[in-house]
Order: C-alpha cells, then sequence, then structure tokens
C-alpha cells in the first residue's frame, strides 16, 4: 500500500490524463426469472481534472449504476473504465477517488475525528501525520469544535460533513458521490452546496455528483449529464457557465444565468416525462 | 424500553418488594395450604406445607447463620456456601471463556466462508439438543486418558468443558448475526478504502456486533453456570455448589431448611456472573451507539 | 448482503458434513481401536438403538410427556403473564428484578426442593423444572413482542376509530406472535433438557435421563448411547414441531430476529 499512495498526493496535472473516462459502459443485471435488466447501454463520459459534473435523471436511470462502476463497487458488462489513466479497479486500489453515500455512513463507534482519520489508519499514515490532517479537515468542514463529538450527538448535515471530510482524507483526485445531500432540507442542503463548492475550489478535485435535484446539479456543477431510463443512457450533456467557483455565491440563486440553466436541463429531463411512447422518436440527440 | 425511564432507585425498591411479596405468596399458602398439598388424581398440583416440605423463609435465611452440621462447630453455612459458590462461579468463568472463544471462532468462520455457514450452523442448532449429563461421563473418561508431561486432566476441566459446551452456542449464533449486520454503505466504504477481510473484520464487523454479542454473552454465561451446576452433579465433583445441592438434599429429612442454602448459593452465583457480563456491556459502551439517522 | 443461498448448498452441504463426521467417528474407532467405554462406534450404537427401540421409546415417553407438559404449563403462564405486565405495569416492574435473576440462575438447582415439596414419587418436580425454564424466555420474549406495536400502527388505529379491543387485535397481537415464537423455540429445547436433567437430581426411574445414567452404571455403554440418541432425536422432534407450527401460523412473515 506504501508505494502506491505516492501517486495520490502527487497535484493534478491539467494535462494529465483525464480524471474519469468513460468508453462504451453497458451494465446489465442478470435476474432470477431469466429476464435481465439493461441498467446502461452505450454510456461514453469523460470528466476533467478538477471538473464537477453532475448526473441526473428520474429513478431507474442508473446514475447511481454508473458512479459504483467508476468507484469499482461493480463491474461493467460491456465498455472499460479508466480513472486517471488507470482502470477503475487500480484507482480502487490506489486510493484515487473518495467516496460519499447518500447516507453519512460514519462509524457510531468513532468520534468525529476518529472517523475522518479511518481511511488514513487503514493504509498506515502515522499517528502524528493523521492528526494534522484530520484537524485541517475539520477546520475546512467547518466541524473543529466537534472532533471529539460522536455521530448520534451530530444533526444530519453536520454527520454529512464528517462524511464529506472522510472522503477528502487522502486527498483524493476525483470525489464520488451519491446524492449526498439527499436526505437533508431544503436550507441545509443550500447551505451544504455552497460549502461544497468552495471546499472543490480548494482542493481542486473533480467530482463526480448524483442527484435528482435539478437547482442542485446546476449551482454545483461545471456539466451537467442528463440521464434517461429503461435503458439507462446518457440524454443530454449540459454545460453550465456560471463563473469560477469562488464568485458562485448566495445571490447566484437568483442570478439569471442560473434560470437559463435550471429551464435547459427541466426541458432536457422532461422530453423524457412528457412523451412517453410517443416522444422516443423525437429523442433530442 | 419504558422501564428505562424509571430511576435506578424506584427499580431497586420494586425488586426488593418483588422479593419481598414472592416470600409473603410462600408464607400465606404454607399458612392456608392444605398439609398434603393439593392432589388431583395421581397428580400433585400444590406443594404439601409440612415444615419439612416448605420450611419457613425465616428458617431458610437463620439457617445460614448457623454451622454447617447443627450439632458440630463447624464453619457458618454462609461460609461454606460462599465458598462454593466462588469455587463454581471459577469453574463456570473458565467455561464461559473457552465457549466465547470457541462460539466467535466459528461465527467468524461461519460469516467468511458461506458454505461453512450452510454445512455448519443446522449442526451448532442440533448440538444444543444433546443432553449434558449423556456427555459429561464421558468427557470425564476421556480426559483421563490424558497425561502430558505434568499435565494431567483434573475433573474440574471436564466440568469447565461443559459448560463452555452451553455457553458457545447462544455466543456463536448472536455474534454471527452481529457479524453480519453492518450496513451495505458500511461494508462497500470498506472495498473503497480496497482493504482486506481481516480489517474489515476488525474495524468493522466486530465493533459492529457489540450490540448483538452482549445479550448473547450474558447468555452464555447463564448457560455456563447451568451447565456447571449439572456437570459437578453428574461427574461428582466436590467442593462447588451443585454437589452441596445434592448433598443437603439428602439431608433435608432432618434439617428442612439446609437445601435451600446451596441454592441460594446458585442464585449468587448466576447473578454475579450476570454482574460481570452487565460491566463488560459498560466497557463496551462506546460500541452500544446507534448511527441517528442522516 | 447475501443472497438467499442455493439449495443444494443448505441441504446438502449439512448432509454431507453430518455423514462425513459419522464416518470419519466409525473410521476412527475402528482404526485407532477405540475401547467402547471410551467411545463406542456409530454402527454399534445404530445397532443397540435398532435392538432396543421399545425400552428407548418407553423412556422417551417418559421424559418426553414431562418435557411436553412442563412447556405447555410454562408457555401459558408465559403468555398470561406477559399480557398481564403490559396491561398493568406494575406488576412488571415488580417481577422485572425476579425475573431477570430467574433467567440466569440454574433453575435445575430447584430439583430436589420440588421433590420434597411434591413427593419424590411424583413426577411433578421435573415438569414444575421444565415449566419454569420455558417460563422465562415465552415471558419475555412474548412481553417484548407485545411492545412492539409500532406507532405508526397504533396512529393508524386510532384515526380508523378503532376499540382499544380491536386495536389490540389488530395491531398488537398479530405483531407479538412472531417473538412468541422465538421464545417457544428457544423453550422447545429447554422443557427436554430440563425434564431430562431433573431425573439427574432424583425422583422416579422410567425416563431418558436415570435409564442412561443406569446403563452407564452397569458398563452398557452401547444400551448408554441408545439413550443419548433418543434424548437427541426427542430434542429435535419438538424443536421441529415448535418450528413447524411457526411456520403454519405465520407463513407469511419472515420470522422476527432473535435478541
Amino acid at each position: 500500500m506504501s508505494t502506491e499512495s505516492s501517486a495520490q498526493n502527487q497535484p493534478i496535472a491539467s494535462t494529465g490524463p483525464a480524471a474519469v473516462s468513460v468508453t462504451g459502459v453497458g451494465k446489465v443485471f442478470a435476474s432470477r426469472k431469466g429476464a435481465d435488466v439493461t441498467a446502461l447501454e452505450a454510456v461514453d463520459l469523460t470528466i476533467a481534472p478538477g471538473e464537477f459534473v453532475s448526473l441526473i435523471g428520474p429513478s431507474g436511470c442508473g446514475k447511481s449504476t454508473l458512479l459504483r462502476l467508476i468507484a469499482d463497487l461493480d463491474t461493467p458488462t460491456s465498455g472499460s473504465i479508466e480513472v486517471f489513466g488507470k482502470t477503475a479497479r487500480q484507482a480502487r486500489i490506489d486510493q484515487a477517488y473518495g467516496i460519499a453515500f447518500q447516507q453519512a455512513g460514519l462509524l457510531p463507534w468513532r468520534t468525529v475525528r476518529a472517523n475522518i482519520e479511518l481511511p488514513l489508519e487503514l493504509h498506515k499514515v502515522g499517528k502524528a501525520e493523521r492528526g494534522a490532517r484530520s484537524s485541517e479537515l475539520l477546520s475546512l468542514v467547518g466541524l473543529a469544535d466537534f472532533a471529539d463529538k460522536y455521530p448520534d450527538q451530530l444533526s444530519g448535515g453536520m454527520q454529512q460533513r464528517v462524511a464529506i471530510a472522510r472522503s477528502l482524507a487522502e486527498s483524493p483526485g476525483l470525489l464520488l458521490m451519491d446524492e449526498p445531500f439527499g436526505a437533508l432540507d431544503e436550507m441545509t442542503r443550500e447551505r451544504m452546496q455552497t460549502e461544497l463548492v468552495r471546499i472543490c475550489a480548494e482542493t481542486g478535485a473533480a467530482v463526480v455528483f448524483v442527484t435528482h435535484s435539478i437547482p442542485e446539479a446546476v449551482f454545483l456543477s461545471n456539466r451537467v449529464v442528463v440521464m434517461s431510463p429503461r435503458p439507462g443512457r446518457i440524454r443530454d450533456v449540459i454545460a453550465v457557465d456560471l463563473g469560477r467557483a469562488e464568485g458562485r455565491g448566495e445571490g447566484l440563486r437568483e442570478a439569471d444565468s442560473f434560470f437559463e440553466a435550471v429551464v435547459a436541463v427541466r426541458e432536457s429531463l422532461h422530453g423524457e416525462a412528457a412523451g412517453a411512447p410517443a416522444a422516443r422518436g423525437v429523442d433530442q440527440r | 424500553m419504558t422501564r428505562t425511564g424509571s430511576p435506578l432507585g424506584r427499580r431497586v425498591l420494586l425488586g426488593v418488594l418483588g422479593v419481598v411479596v414472592l416470600a409473603a405468596i410462600w408464607e400465606l399458602y404454607k399458612a392456608l395450604g392444605p398439609a398434603t398439598g393439593v392432589v388431583i388424581g395421581d397428580l400433585t398440583v400444590l406443594p404439601r406445607t409440612s415444615d419439612l416440605a416448605m420450611p419457613h423463609v425465616w428458617d431458610m435465611v437463620a439457617r445460614l447463620f448457623r454451622p454447617v452440621r447443627s450439632a458440630g462447630d463447624d464453619e457458618m453455612m454462609w461460609q461454606a456456601v460462599l465458598q462454593a459458590s466462588f469455587f463454581s462461579l471459577g469453574v463456570a468463568a473458565v467455561g464461559w471463556f473457552v465457549g466465547v472463544v470457541v462460539g466467535m471462532v466459528l461465527a467468524i468462520f461461519m460469516q467468511r466462508f458461506r458454505t461453512a455457514e450452510s454445512a455448519l450452523l443446522p449442526w451448532i442448532v442440533l448440538s444444543q439438543t444433546v443432553p449434558l449429563i449423556a456427555i459429561a461421563p464421558l468427557v470425564k473418561r476421556w480426559g483421563s486418558q490424558i497425561e502430558i508431561g505434568s499435565f494431567s486432566w483434573e475433573n474440574w476441566m471436564s466440568v469447565a468443558l461443559i459448560a463452555s459446551y452451553l455457553a458457545f452456542f447462544p455466543v456463536s449464533i448472536g455474534a454471527l448475526r452481529g457479524l453480519g449486520s453492518p450496513d451495505v454503505n458500511h461494508v462497500e466504504l470498506m472495498r473503497t478504502y480496497s482493504v482486506g477481510w481481516w480489517a474489515t473484520l476488525v474495524r468493522l464487523r466486530l465493533p459492529a456486533s457489540v450490540p448483538y454479542l452482549l445479550p448473547a454473552l450474558r447468555l452464555a454465561a447463564a448457560n455456563a453456570v447451568i451447565g456447571t451446576v449439572v456437570a459437578e452433579v453428574s461427574i461428582g465433583l466436590r467442593g462447588g455448589i451443585g454437589r452441596m445441592i445434592v448433598e443437603y438434599a439428602a439431608a433435608a429429612g432432618g434439617d428442612p431448611a439446609k437445601p435451600w442454602a446451596p441454592i441460594f448459593g446458585a442464585v449468587l452465583v448466576g447473578l454475579l456472573a450476570a454482574g460481570v457480563v452487565a460491566l463488560i456491556g459498560l466497557a463496551l459502551a462506546r460500541y452500544r451507539r446507534g448511527e441517528t439517522p442522516a | 448482503m447475501k443472497q438467499s443461498a442455493s439449495l443444494p448448498r443448505t441441504i446438502l452441504a449439512p448432509i454431507l458434513l453430518g455423514v462425513l463426521a459419522v464416518a470419519l467417528w466409525q473410521l476412527a474407532v475402528v482404526a485407532l481401536e477405540i475401547k467402547p467405554f471410551v467411545l463406542p462406534s456409530p454402527v454399534s450404537i445404530a445397532t443397540e438403538f435398532s435392538g432396543s427401540v421399545s425400552s428407548v421409546w418407553a423412556a422417551s415417553l417418559v421424559t418426553g410427556a414431562n418435557a411436553l407438559i412442563g412447556l405447555l404449563i410454562g408457555a401459558v403462564v408465559g403468555i398470561i403473564a406477559a399480557i398481564i405486565a403490559t396491561v398493568l405495569p406494575i406488576t412488571d416492574e415488580l417481577s422485572a428484578p425476579l425475573v431477570a435473576a430467574a433467567s440466569v440462575i440454574p433453575i435445575v438447582a430447584l430439583a430436589p426442593v420440588f421433590y420434597t415439596m411434591f413427593g419424590a414419587d411424583k413426577e411433578t418436580a421435573r415438569q414444575l423444572v421444565a415449566a419454569l425454564a420455558v417460563f422465562i424466555p415465552v415471558y419475555l420474549n412474548t412481553l417484548r413482542g407485545l411492545r412492539q406495536a409500532r406507532p405508526v400502527h397504533r396512529d393508524l388505529m386510532r384515526a380508523y376509530g378503532a376499540s382499544a379491543w380491536q386495536a389490540t387485535r389488530a395491531v398488537t397481537l398479530p405483531g407479538a406472535v412472531p417473538f412468541l415464537f422465538i421464545g417457544l423455540r428457544i423453550a422447545s429445547s429447554l422443557a427436554v433438557i430440563s425434564a431430562l436433567i431433573g431425573e439427574y437430581f432424583g425422583g422416579p426411574i422410567g425416563g431418558l435421563g436415570k435409564s442412561i445414567t443406569s446403563a452407564a452404571a452397569s458398563s452398557n455403554y452401547s444400551l448408554a448411547y441408545a439413550y443419548v440418541l433418543g434424548a437427541i432425536i426427542l430434542g429435535l422432534v419438538f424443536y421441529i414441531v415448535t418450528l413447524g407450527l411457526e411456520k403454519l401460523v405465520s407463513p407469511h412473515r419472515a420470522s422476527a430476529s432473535a435478541p
């Protein structure tokens, strides 16, 4: 493990390989009754280092499946996935990415600090270094005062912030997030989004963000990938140009450019929702 | 659940009151019930109420503070009972420990290999239908064959072994369930850290199994005590509470309160064993925190 | 997380392991020339068992009857006590420490004094020991089940304007049934073992426990093990019947998990 960990500490090179490169990926889940379910079909997607990409679509469109394939939690039936030029499996072994799920997934018997240090501990990082890194992350997510609390003493939003800090522990060049704010109330959710934008700017990590909230996807992303179900495909990729991350404050949520992007994403999504069988022919692609 | 709401003092008070009520029922029946008991057909439905069959509660207690043999100048009954209780508790503790280790190893093995779970689990359940007394003489005879260098198998080890046979069962079942209890979420997180089975076991599965393990440990302690008491009788090990129960029962004719003394001892051993497990639970309190849903 | 195991694995694996173990046992006894007083071979036990089926059967009836009576009494009293404890919480608070204590003490230790109380020539003492052993898991699990009624279900009943008894019948009692059966499953094995061990502390002869010890005392080890086999089968029958009853009563429900 120690020989492999050097790669993740290198700064992200702007001209290096893509953060994520998905080529012709399909995923078929074998069902016991023999009726196989095609979760993904012919998906191509390239994500540049430092880029924030959201995957959005109705349930069953395979957005979470795609994320799980990138994380090497499942293997694609066809096609290939590369993360920083390595296979997904190698990327996982090299800890090239950090991950956060809808549930914070904190270990209830560990303090906030110990939870953040968990991946470092598992990869044999020294105690002093661990402490320094977790302190750094705690202040990054604004929980410095809660280091010695246990997860059950924290609110849902705080737990999710701990989970994000944990996913950043090993300074990964890629963050995979599966509806991390899905269980939070709207107020907390918006605050967390603002913080995530700031954190990503500070760490320079590329992000793949699964969500079913249009404003969330628009607010956070450089590009929004709209997916359609049965079988899961990429319907549309919408570039959102809302300026540099540093400039994205609360005011942005009321800006015209924000609304325009929201409308664009919504129309792309609705193309699917409005016309079930009939509209299939007039697919936008 | 609702009980945790009431303060400790109230619970202790009500517990004492419960014991008093039980003693009162005993005395009430003894005073009012027929001397020959209630017999329907050939079946004794309610016990005889003679002093021989049902000594007064205060006689049982007073008996503890008289010498073991009424006539002699032996040690006090309570001293003898206490001594035997601690002897049995020690043997039970060894049996409990061995049982816990075996149960844990089995559970980890079954968690690791699903085929092992399918193959072993029915037999583990079945093992508990094998009557204890049946194995007791067998274990003793096996033990007598063992003599390696200066080590020779002693009878108390046979008793502890039988205790462990009863103790391992709840541990293996509880631990198996506990090891399988972590969320998919947590297991996948470990996978994204690309750590192996062992690290997942130590960092995730074992800590997560604690809430399941503690009741199992308490059951194992109760089973170890039962196993010890019964095995002492059937192997014929002297010094413990089990042997004392049988010996003093024989003296019931002339000294009806005497058989009750070792029974109090058995109750004490059971409570002490449960108390020790409760202490373990306190030490592991950190692992009993539930995660509130985010 | 685990998918339900395939049929061959769940059925075949344990049978294979069992056959293998018995074969190894037979082989070890023959190859190592182990004396029957240490360990008789499975074949000799089986031979003895088939030779003395009638006496094993008779002994099983005696012990089985004691276990069954104990199981029925203990279960009925346990269920009634649990219902009373739910309706009148004070009885629960009074008895909680006693029940907690009873669950960790060796009930069989009471057998000798029961023989004095009910008569050493009667089976009552054994049935009572079995009943006491059964009472505790049945009472504790039923109580847990009765308290399990989910708030959402209770609110639903209120919203329907159901009476207390209707709510009890529609929600509380069905909810408690799986828990009752967890208790019964534990209790079924306990009943047999307690009835058997009770024999060891005195009382009339004829049961499996006494038969095992008397056969062992007269150095008839194969016969002793034939009785042991009888005891195992008796325990199994109790367990399987309880399990079958559970499946019969709640076929659509995944059995609730034990503590």
